[in-house]
């Protein structure tokens, strides 16, 4: 067994740069527009957290080693090296101050993925040893015990029993040839057990086949997180194996951005070839069942709501009219947040930055540009689809006094169903 | 003796008018950007001027210079100045000819030892050159202008040839033609370019230089200000089509017939100073823009070599399409070889590489 | 004496060539050098086309969204004024059209003269101010390195030996002409090497972003 270090490192990174890559970092003028749409450098003013500048490491090697021009430079000491020491002080910058929420990669007038290359940039940071210890925590344990809480399947089961004796319902369990395989996020399990009871009761009522896998439930991906391509495929694989097994047609990713987006778009290229299932969000799912009709539901809430778009949902994935539609079938009162959908801002946790304690200022202090969205509409309660996101902002808001509660839509939706 | 006789009595001998004298006088002051009040004392100072003696040295050159200046369309002061001043050598329109007109130009040189003006037209073979591509009597040209140098007050180039080296200057410049004021240095010079100048900047000069007794300011090519101050472009009556981007596109279209700039058929007047715009040529009849033709630019230096005449002033003189289009093939060649290079090292890195467990996270930790 | 006009043509002869085909060298390598990294394939079940809303986003890029506009007017603005400022005094004015045509043979109806010298006035009033607010923004000045001082030279110096030339306020005119002309020439022998390349690149960094977002069913 090796040790990750520094040539390790730059190893990855190189192995990370392709076209895209080559053509953004051609393309940046310093123009610092970038900075405009990251919380972290807006609420805290400091330019150390101008998005481009966090992928200083990645760019190095690019100049350095993909460009003539830059390896001219380099003969002559005109070009910098990426040393071990770059790397640690770049940790904070592309781990704490960073949720890859992609604000940036959408504002960037030369068009720029900042948020593309930060992902690739952490493959570095692994390599080299250079990941936070909370996030590697989360790694190991996602590894280890299938979920990065340490959440085993008993805990899960416990959960089943409740939703089933409140609900008099059955859960199914490892049942194959279901339509869908559920997934769900340890935090949902521990935060918000009330999404597996609105799951059961709403594909009831729309007489959805589904199952539970006890080989596989956890849809988070810790190693997409903390940007390692080996540990997030390891997690990938493990819901691909329980999904074939089990020969569903799709699979459902929980209310969590980032899990969506590792099995979603991340999981093939991880596994090296395409699913032979589908995979969506819980509210595309939902949304779809609405536009079949199968959803029936009575009765609206009638007090000011308003939406958060989990960045990974929305402007990652394009899951931004769905949310909306449910909205509009449960509430008359709905607002939206004056920058929402792609130009949404992020709550400040995604990322991997709620499992880096490390953060915890960061976090809070990006969350206020969250808060400030939130004073500007005057809610009386926030919506939104992702456990992470949720937790943020129910801590968040109750930090600020602001007595807002934060619900799920799927809960929302399963209150609304017309009874059997 | 002829010479003590100032101009103004000459020129009354002459049957000039002093109307007609005060006019003339009164545009040379506009000439020199003089208010037109200083006209009177300008024609005060030239009555009393005496009579310079002028040596006249033909280099290089087509004789256009001279033609320009007495092929006026009528008697003129100009040719009345000319006249007047002491032409003692003038190869082309002296009457001795042979070592008389050698022996003529010696002896003016003695009697006016320091203080006439020596005109020169037609460049020269230079120091390196060969002497023998331009001899009078056996004498090189460059010779000859050293010796008259010597007693010279000043030197008037006239002409491009003798300013700024001109047509036998252009490349290949198998003579090794140089300009006067590559050869002069202790001297003053004025150059008085043009392929032929003016005729009235050439007398002008003179008149210039008969009324103040003094070279008149010059410009960085040592050029006369007051006649060479302003491009032919911002002077030209066809500016304001320019500003506007109404063009002639071919000598015979629309634009042409309509009097459009002559900018795109390589009119060289925003690059070009000279006074052909204000002054005109053939008594004020008319100028080559005015006849449809772009200036070719021929006061300025290397205008020979300056690109195409019919070339618009902003397109390079030669366009090398195959080194440039190689030079693309060779940046394809080499960003290609270096992307290559670069993937098969990250391949083999790949390949070589192995993957991050979480047991070497831990162990980190 | 005639050193001016002997530098005149000797920029507007070999050295144009010269700088021509450095460009067409460096461009050309960096093109490549982009390009042939190539992509990985993409295993992931598309929720929307690459081609089209990379295109798409080619365009809509060059404008600001509200929020970044509301919150960095300066920039946008101004980087807009300069940029079409640059635009219309290098592609509008009648003598630089010319050129054109007599290299790539395409020509197009040019601007009146003090349209373009408006735009050039503008465009260097709004190029000093950038160069300030580079200076003095927080961000910008963490950012900037001395590359990025070089290329606001090197944009800087065609316009402005331009406008003296054009307005004949150094002499003689042969020295400001080729003045105006060499630095054009550095600003191209300089483009291939520097962050200009996003002249090209930015072209193909929206493509991208539009293409990798557009994968996903979002117009980036």
């Amino acid at each position: 067994m090796s040790e990750p270090s520094i040539e390790r490192g730059l190893q990855a990174l190189r192995a990370e740069i392709d076209a895209p890559v080559a053509a953004f970092f051609s393309s940046c003028v310093h123009c610092g527009l970038c900075a405009q749409a990251c919380p972290f450098y807006l609420e805290t003013g400091d330019p150390k957290y101008t998005p481009v500048l966090k992928l200083e490491p990645l760019r190095r090697v690019w100049e350095r080693e993909f460009t003539l021009w830059g390896r001219i430079k380099a003969g002559l000491g005109l070009s910098p090296k990426v040393t071990d020491a770059l790397l640690a002080e770049w940790e904070e910058l592309l781990y704490d101050s960073c949720t890859m929420c992609g604000r940036c990669s959408l504002v960037c007038p030369v068009g720029n993925d900042l948020q593309y290359m930060i992902r690739k940039a952490r493959e570095g940071m692994v390599a080299s040893g250079h990941a936070p210890e909370g996030l590697i925590g989360a790694a190991v344990r996602a590894v280890q015990t299938g979920s990065p809480m340490g959440l085993q399947w008993k805990t899960l089961e416990v959960q089943i029993r409740h939703v089933e004796s409140s609900t008099g319902l059955t859960v199914p369990v490892d049942v194959p040839d279901v339509e869908y395989l559920v997934l769900l996020s340890s935090m949902e399990i521990i935060n918000f057990p009330e999404y597996l009871e609105a799951i059961a009761r709403i594909f009831d009522h729309a007489g959805v086949g589904w199952t539970l896998s006890t080989d596989c439930f956890e849809a988070t991906n810790a190693g997409v997180q903390i940007g390692s391509k080996d540990i997030a495929a390891t997690l990938v694989q493990r819901i691909v194996d329980a999904a074939v097994k089990l020969r569903v047609k799709n699979v459902i990713s929980p209310e969590c951005g980032h899990a969506y987006t590792a099995v979603r778009w991340e999981g093939p290229n991880l596994i090296g070839r395409p699913y032979p299932f589908h995979v969506y969000h819980i509210i595309e799912v939902l949304d779809a069942l609405r536009a079949a009709g199968r959803l029936r539901t009575e009765g609206k809430e009638t007090d000011r709501l308003s939406l958060h778009d989990p960045c990974n949902l929305a402007r990652k994935s394009g899951v931004i009219q769905e949310q909306r539609n449910l909205m509009d079938l449960v509430a008359e009162n709905f607002v939206d947040l004056e920058e929402h959908g792609r130009y949404q801002w992020c709550c400040g946790a995604g990322g991997g930055v709620s499992s880096n304690e490390r953060a915890d200022a960061l976090r809070r202090a990006a969350f206020k540009r969250k808060k400030a969205q939130i004073e500007a509409v005057e809610p009386e309660r926030m919506v939104t689809m992702c456990a992470t996101c949720r937790t943020q902002l129910e801590e968040g808001l109750e930090e600020f006094n602001m007595d807002i509660p934060v619900v799920g839509l799927t809960e929302m939706l399963a209150e609304h169903l017309v009874e059997k | 003796m002829a010479a003590s006789k100032t101009l103004g009595e000459r020129l009354r001998e002459r049957g000039v008018s002093r109307r007609g004298f005060l006019k003339y006088c009164a545009a040379t002051a506009s000439l020199m950007a003089l208010p037109p009040s200083m006209a009177p004392a300008i024609a005060a100072a030239l009555e009393r001027a005496r009579r310079p003696s002028v040596i006249w040295l033909s280099f290089q050159e087509c004789t256009g210079c001279t033609e320009s200046l007495t092929r006026s369309f009528s008697p003129t002061i100009e040719d009345l100045i000319l006249d007047v001043v002491s032409l003692d050598y003038h190869h082309t329109l002296q009457a001795a000819s042979g070592e008389a007109a050698e022996r003529a130009r010696e002896e003016a040189m003695r009697a006016h030892w320091g203080e006439y003006l020596l005109v020169v037209d037609g460049s020269l073979p230079g120091p390196r050159a060969n002497p023998g591509y331009s001899t009078i009597a056996g004498i090189s040209n460059l010779q000859m202008l050293e010796e008259a140098l010597a007693g010279a007050a000043a030197v008037i180039a006239i002409g491009t040839c003798a300013a700024f080296g001109g047509l036998p200057q252009a490349r290949p410049n198998p003579t090794g033609a140089v300009s006067v004021s590559d050869i002069v240095t202790d001297k003053p010079v004025i150059n008085v370019p043009g392929c032929p100048p003016v005729p009235m900047v050439i007398t002008g000069v003179l008149a210039q230089y008969l009324v103040f007794g003094q070279l008149p300011e010059l410009d960085e090519y040592r050029r006369p200000r007051a006649f060479y101050g302003q491009a032919i472009h911002d002077r030209c009556y066809r500016r304001p089509f320019y500003d506007k981007g109404l063009f002639a596109e071919t000598f015979d279209d629309e634009g042409a017939r309509a009097g459009w700039c002559l900018y795109r058929l390589g009119c060289k007047g925003p690059s070009t100073y000279n006074a052909c715009a204000t002054m005109r040529w053939n008594g004020g009849t008319s100028w080559p823009v005015e006849a449809g033709a772009p200036c070719l630019g021929c006061s300025e230096a290397s205008f020979w070599d300056a690109g195409g005449f019919y070339r618009a002033l902003s397109v390079p003189a030669e366009i090398d399409g195959a080194r440039i289009l190689a030079a693309g093939a060779v940046g394809a060649v080499v960003g290609g070889a270096a992307v290559a290079l670069t993937r098969r090292r990250v391949r083999a890195g790949e390949q070589a590489r192995e993957p991050v467990t979480v047991d070497e996270l831990e162990q980190r930790q | 004496m005639s050193d001016p006009m002997a530098f005149l043509l000797w920029v507007k002869g070999p050295m144009f060539n010269w700088a021509l085909a450095i460009f067409a060298l460096g461009t050309l390598a960096r093109l490549l050098e982009i390009f042939l990294l190539g992509r990985r394939p993409n295993y992931a079940e598309p929720r929307g086309g690459e081609w089209g809303p990379g295109l798409r986003t080619v365009l809509t890029r060059s404008v600001a969204d509200p929020g970044t506009f509301q919150r960095a007017p300066f920039d946008v603005l101004v980087g807009w004024i300069w940029h079409v400022g640059f635009l219309i005094a290098l592609l509008l004015f009648i003598p630089h059209i010319e050129l054109i045509q007599a290299l790539i043979g395409l020509g197009w109806p040019g601007l009146p003269n003090p349209v373009v010298d408006a735009a050039t006035a503008v465009t260097l009033v709004a190029l000093v101010a950038t160069l300030i607010h580079r200076l003095r923004h927080p961000v910008k000045r963490h950012l900037s390195t001395a590359e990025d001082y070089l290329i606001w030279t090197v944009t800087f110096l065609p316009l402005i030996t331009g406008y003296l030339a054009y307005h004949r306020l150094i002499g003689p005119y042969p020295l400001a002409l080729g003045l105006h002309i060499l630095a054009a020439e550095i600003f191209l022998i300089v483009l291939p090497f520097t962050k200009l390349t996003h002249i090209f690149t930015a072209f193909i960094a929206r493509w991208y972003n539009g293409a990798i977002f557009g994968r996903k069913g979002v117009q980036s």
